[in-house]
């Protein structure tokens, strides 16, 4: 635990997230007394069903949602009181939420202009990251005209180009065809790693979950059930909720095995197999 | 990056502070009367109603002869002004008002609005029009009358006799013939109104409205919607060519060769309306008040009254314009009300008048 | 990785600057509302609940038990409440179909004719009054239907001023709307209709209610129009008070009467709430594309409402607006021509004015300029914060308390207001400034006016921000005060067009707090039409007609003027 609290990286503690709570109701809690690690470079999925507390639990990591109870550190750092844009985590929401004003250079380049950074320095560092996520000469394109998929290239971007020291992924691909959602979860963990970016990826689909995550956390109803190795998980369910929400029949691997595969490079250099 | 974000909000915060001060700052840097100590002493505010005018060399010369700068302020019609006098009584607007007539000066008078001044050569005749309670206070000004309008030209061509007093317009051949104005709402109205009780006394008033609602008479809200919309004289398509308004009014229907009027007032139905001027108590320029009070009684300004304001200048001495004296000219008697009176039963009359008139 | 290119990051103490500034942000509006707003109508209601008596000011509520007591008070409350209810109904009704057509509907001079139906908007009451009398008055051209006088004829003139309200608050809103949803609906197999009434409607509610209640409070608060139309029998409140007020300096029963208005408002704003946060959520607009389609009128789906907008803005709104232009088109020796314009650069026959229409013009102009920076200035402001939504339950009661709090000018009399500025703004804060006679106080009381206009337009807009944009511009390390300037202000600036045009054009037209404080020299537009129309003479009626055509072409271009600095242009920069 001690260990845990000095370790680089993201440690959540006995956190409790409460909606709707004044000071006569308690009100309803999402997240209920969860403790959470997140190794530096590493991709932890938080798998569960929806309304499982699994969002509840990144917003607060966030700092968008205030906690009713225990603690988030970072790098052994306490983050209570420090406000989203302090903490220098970045977000991707399921719909991407580009800004609408703005071309998709100058998306990309949202997190950079308070860094004070050169705009020479800041229009390198936009086509860089255009370029990693397949979409190199988009800058000047208006993110009306952008697909799906385009889209949520543009917005991991984006999030990434501020080098975030965590990046939080809620749902990223959820709103994205099948074909692509594979193509692309394999896509954002290749560009993570590449940057050895830390990161949180909420999910409800264990494929995705397995496809990019260095370690899988189960949630269901607030509570965390299983934290483990995508292997570990499907090797050995801690019980049967567990069991039942990846779809597995009891004890017995059916679906769903790791698909991290060898890789081919593609044509933008990244995505070299972590493992 | 807190401070970043303090600065942002205060900053936007603190623009639109400026923003919204900046009138006032303008207003400041400008010819406000009450900004700058130095001029205070020149400066002379006059508050009148909305229908004050005088020719701009009529006033230079004044301002030229005294060293007063003269500020006007018109915060209302002339039925708000004394109200408002009233009310603003221990922040005066200004210095001297212009334009409160003698269907309302006795309210003023009572609550204090004013310090007492007249002229000193005030000549007798236009003293007198300053009675009672009002003498010594007010100095009239100019007057006019308030009369029934005639369309001359649909009694020709319906070959009816135009009638000449206010019994006549109770008769059956006036029938729906006659607009006139709410006394509630309108200043003409209640002068029209004061004309009545004037003719029939307090107490022979409400028959006399009894007979003229059953005989058809149109009460409108106000007088432009009753000369312009009901009136047939106006030209505007009215039905009624029995309309109240002013006996100055046929003076605007000349036409194009200046020969005759295509309308008339029934000079046996008039309401005499006195405007006066006055010194606001509580003015720091007491003097400065005086002698613009007693400008607005020179023979400069008095001659000017006509043109500018479509009153008749007080002073009988004062030479009118010539289709004045053919198109417009005063009544020999109108009607009339004690000042005093006015004020003490004119809430009362209004609501007589409403419970017989509307019902 | 290592912290390569980031600055050190460590807790500060809490965010006292965000407090500070959004404290400065709802400090600057609530002090312009006090000191300009509710302190001169408090001083006034109060005047009148206070006695003088030997022992000094004696509270006196004995005007209650008075007022209340009369029959006539309640006719008067239940024919204010029947107008501003009628009026407010039949606005919405007829309203919707032109938002519809006009906002999401491309037809060849749409912009013309939105233009166009803001006018009536800001036509002076007394001008409108008399064109409508002119029409339902016998031998009128609608002299046979028996309007005047008549409840309908005086809801049609309410119609005829708000109609534009609810088109351009509900169609501002309806051309932003994500059309997928209602495709959606259709595509369930739902008729048009339904698909109208179950998903477009509700998603229409906030603007339709925030429209509505505009729209009541000028309708209970109408005078002028009342008061030449409905004649004798009709009064409402606010002629009542005007009469206690300005006739009888009757504060007493004014107070009593200023008091029920504010209680019948306030029911008003409540209801209206009520109905906008129930069907509040963040509404999915398309992100910055305006939808609209061609003018379908063989499809049939088109064709009712916009024959229901052709009968209203030809037969309603044109109407007695082509009566008013071909009025002033006739000299006063009867025959067409431009002698009326023309007449404009003078001071009118035998001298009616001071100054010359022309530079009453420019006066307008000039106030309206200022009065819309403060308005925007101010409601900008209020219309930011309330558009957030606190986690607090008690400081989300607040936002919609300072929400109402700024609507209340529209709903209380101009003659209390105009009447509290001359008992309260001779030493403002104790500044040696009389402000009642300065001429800053004319865009200040416009502003007063304009800034619940400016609210209700820019509100919809901001609320239907995603919050999550700016949660995701807080991850990129935006500070608040950052958010604000590259979330909030570009995209809110979108409406900031309307609200501009909205305000400068309610400015332009005001005319009862402005008539208490105009100057002579300083006279606006409506003040001088008000003049010309109050002398006799065709050549001043003439005139007044020709000033009230000028005042309409001006606040249509305006309003044509504010639509293209929309920013409609797709996706790209602003």
């Amino acid at each position: 635990m001690e260990q845990a609290r000095e370790a680089a990286g993201l440690a959540v503690r006995d956190a409790v997230v409460r909606y709707g709570a004044t000071r006569r109701r308690p009100g309803s809690v999402a997240v209920d007394r969860v403790s959470l690690d997140v190794a530096a470079g590493e991709i932890v999925a938080l798998l569960g069903p929806s309304g499982c507390g699994k969002s509840s639990l990144l917003r607060a990591v966030a700092g968008l949602e205030p906690l009713a109870g225990g603690s988030v550190a970072f790098d052994g750092e306490d983050l209570a009181g420090v406000p989203v844009h302090r903490r220098g985590f970045g977000l991707l929401f399921q719909d991407g939420q580009l800004f609408p004003h703005r071309d998709v250079g100058r998306n990309v380049a949202y997190g950079l202009e308070t860094q004070g950074t050169s705009r020479a320095e800041r229009a390198a560092r936009v086509a860089e990251l255009l370029a990693d996520v397949g979409l190199a000469g988009y800058e000047r394109r208006s993110v009306a005209t952008l697909s799906g998929g385009e889209k949520q290239r543009v917005a991991l971007a984006r999030a990434l180009a501020p080098r975030p020291r965590l990046l939080l992924l809620d749902e990223p691909l959820s709103a994205l065809d099948r074909r692509l959602r594979e193509r692309l979860a394999v896509d954002v963990r290749d560009t993570l790693k590449a940057a050895g970016t830390t990161a949180v990826f909420v999910t409800h689909d264990h494929d995705e979950a397995f496809t990019v995550a260095d370690r899988v956390a189960v949630m269901d109803a607030g509570r965390l059930l299983q934290v483990d190795a995508p292997d570990v998980l499907l090797r050995a369910p801690a019980n049967a909720r567990v069991t039942e929400f990846l779809g597995l029949a009891s004890g017995v691997l059916t679906a769903g095995a790791p698909r991290r595969g060898p890789r081919v490079h593609d044509e933008d250099g990244v995505g070299t197999a972590a493992s | 990056m807190t401070r970043r974000t303090t600065r942002a909000v205060t900053r936007i915060a603190a623009g639109a502070a400026v923003v919204a001060l900046l009138p006032v700052l303008a207003a400041c840097g400008g010819a406000d009367p009450a900004d700058d100590a130095a001029t205070a002493s020149t400066t002379i505010t006059l508050v009148t109603h909305d229908s004050f005018a005088v020719s701009e060399d009529v006033l230079a010369a004044f301002e030229a002869e005294s060293g007063l700068t003269v500020e006007q302020v018109a915060p209302g019609d002339a039925g708000t002004l004394v109200n408002q006098l009233v009310l603003t009584k221990d922040a005066p607007l200004g210095d001297v008002v212009y334009g409160v007539d003698n269907t309302f000066a006795s309210r003023a008078v009572e609550a204090g609005v004013f310090e007492a001044y007249q002229p000193e050569d005030l000549d007798p005749q236009v003293a007198a029009y300053a009675p009672d309670d009002l003498a010594g206070t007010l100095t009239p000004i100019d007057v006019g009358d308030v009369c029934l309008n005639l369309d001359d030209g649909w009694f020709d061509e319906n070959g009816v006799t135009p009638p000449a007093t206010l019994e006549d317009l109770t008769k059956p051949e006036y029938r729906d013939l006659t607009v006139v104005t709410n006394p509630a709402m309108s200043s003409p109205g209640l002068a029209f109104l004061l004309a009545t009780i004037g003719a029939f006394g307090t107490d022979g008033w409400q028959a006399y409205w009894t007979d003229l609602r059953d005989n058809g008479v149109k009460v409108a809200e106000s007088w432009e919607d009753a000369y312009y919309v009901d009136f047939s004289g106006a030209g505007e398509g009215g039905q009624r060519p029995i309309a109240l308004s002013y006996a100055t009014s046929p003076a605007f229907t000349v036409s194009e060769d200046g020969a005759t009027s295509t309308t008339s007032a029934m000079l046996g139905t008039c309401f005499r309306q006195v405007e006066y001027a006055g010194v606001l108590a509580g003015t720091d320029n007491a003097d400065g008040a005086k002698q613009l009070v007693d400008f607005l009684t020179t023979q400069e300004f008095q001659a000017d009254v006509p043109a500018q304001m479509y009153m008749y200048p007080a002073d009988p001495d004062v030479e009118l314009p010539a289709d004045w004296q053919k198109f417009a000219p005063l009544a020999d008697e109108p009607f009339e009300v004690a000042p005093s009176d006015v004020a003490a039963h004119r809430d009362e009359w209004i609501e007589q008048w409403t419970t017989t008139v509307v019902g | 990785m290592d912290d390569d290119g980031r600055r050190l990051r460590r807790p500060r103490t809490p965010r006292w600057g965000a407090w500070l500034g959004w404290g400065a942000a709802v400090a600057l509006p609530l002090g312009f509302l006090a000191l300009f707003f509710a302190w001169p109508v408090v001083s006034l209601v109060l005047q009148g609940f206070f006695t003088e008596t030997a022992a000094g000011r004696v509270l006196d509520l004995s005007g209650f038990a008075e007022v209340l007591s009369q029959e006539r008070t309640w006719r008067i409350v239940g024919q204010t409440l029947a107008q501003a209810l009628t009026g407010t109904v039949l606005s919405v009704l007829l309203g919707l179909p032109g938002a519809y057509v006009l906002y999401r509907c491309r037809f060849p001079g749409r912009t013309l004719v939105r233009g166009l139906v803001t006018v009536p908007f800001v036509l002076p009451s007394v001008v409108v009054g008399v064109a409508f009398r002119a029409l339902f008055a016998p031998g009128g051209p609608l002299g046979w239907a028996g309007l005047e006088e008549s409840f309908a004829g005086i809801v049609l003139a309410l119609v005829f001023f708000n109609y534009a309200v609810v088109v351009r608050t509900v169609g501002g809103m309806w051309e932003r709307l994500d059309p997928r949803a209602e495709q959606a609906a259709r595509a369930l197999g739902a008729t048009p209709w339904r698909a109208f009434r179950t998903v477009t409607l509700p998603a229409l509610g906030p603007a339709i209610a925030s429209a509505a209640a505009v729209v009541f409070l000028f309708c209970a608060t109408a005078f002028g129009v009342v008061l030449v139309l409905g004649g004798l029998r009709y009064g409402t409140i606010e002629t009542e008070i005007w009469t206690r007020t300005t006739q009888f300096l009757d504060l007493r029963s004014a107070a009593v009467l200023s008091v029920l208005q504010l209680v019948v408002v306030a029911g008003a704003l409540l209801v209206s709430s009520r109905a906008r946060t129930r069907r509040e959520r963040a509404l999915h607009l398309t992100s910055d594309r305006v939808s609209s389609h061609r003018l379908r009128l063989r499809a049939g789906a088109d064709l009712a409402p916009a024959l229901v907008t052709l009968v209203v803005v030809a037969g309603l709104l044109v109407l007695p607006m082509a009566g008013l232009v071909a009025r002033s088109l006739r000299a006063p020796d009867g025959s067409w021509g431009l002698d009326n314009y023309v007449a404009l650069g003078t001071t009118g026959g035998r001298n009616a004015l001071s100054v010359t229409v022309w530079e009453a013009l420019g006066n307008s102009l000039r106030t309206a300029a200022w009065a819309a920076l403060i308005a925007v200035v101010v409601g900008g402001l209020v219309a930011l914060v309330v558009s957030r939504r606190p986690r607090r339950a008690g400081l989300r009661r607040a936002v919609g308390v300072l929400d109402a709090a700024f609507m209340l000018p529209l709903g209380v009399s101009a003659v209390t207001v105009g009447f509290g500025f001359l008992i309260t703004l001779d030493r403002p804060l104790g500044l040696d400034v009389d402000l009642r006679t300065s001429g800053a106080l004319v865009p200040i009381a416009q502003a007063v006016v304009a800034i619940p206009l400016v609210v209700r337009t820019m509100l919809p807009v901001l609320r239907a921000i995603d919050p999550r944009l700016r949660e995701a511009a807080a991850s990129l390390g935006a500070a608040p005060g950052r958010v604000l300037r590259t979330v909030d202000g570009p995209l809110g600036a979108r409406s900031l067009g309307l609200a501009i045009g909205f305000a400068f054009a309610v400015s332009l037209g005001e005319f009862g707090a402005t008539s208490f404080l105009a100057r002579p020299d300083t006279a606006t537009l409506p003040v001088v039409i008000y003049r010309l129309i109050g002398r006799p003479g065709a050549e001043n009626y003439g005139m007044a007609l020709a000033a009230s055509v000028v005042l309409a072409v001006l606040t249509a271009t305006v309003m044509m003027m504010a639509e293209r600095l929309r920013g409609d242009r797709p996706g790209g920069e602003f």
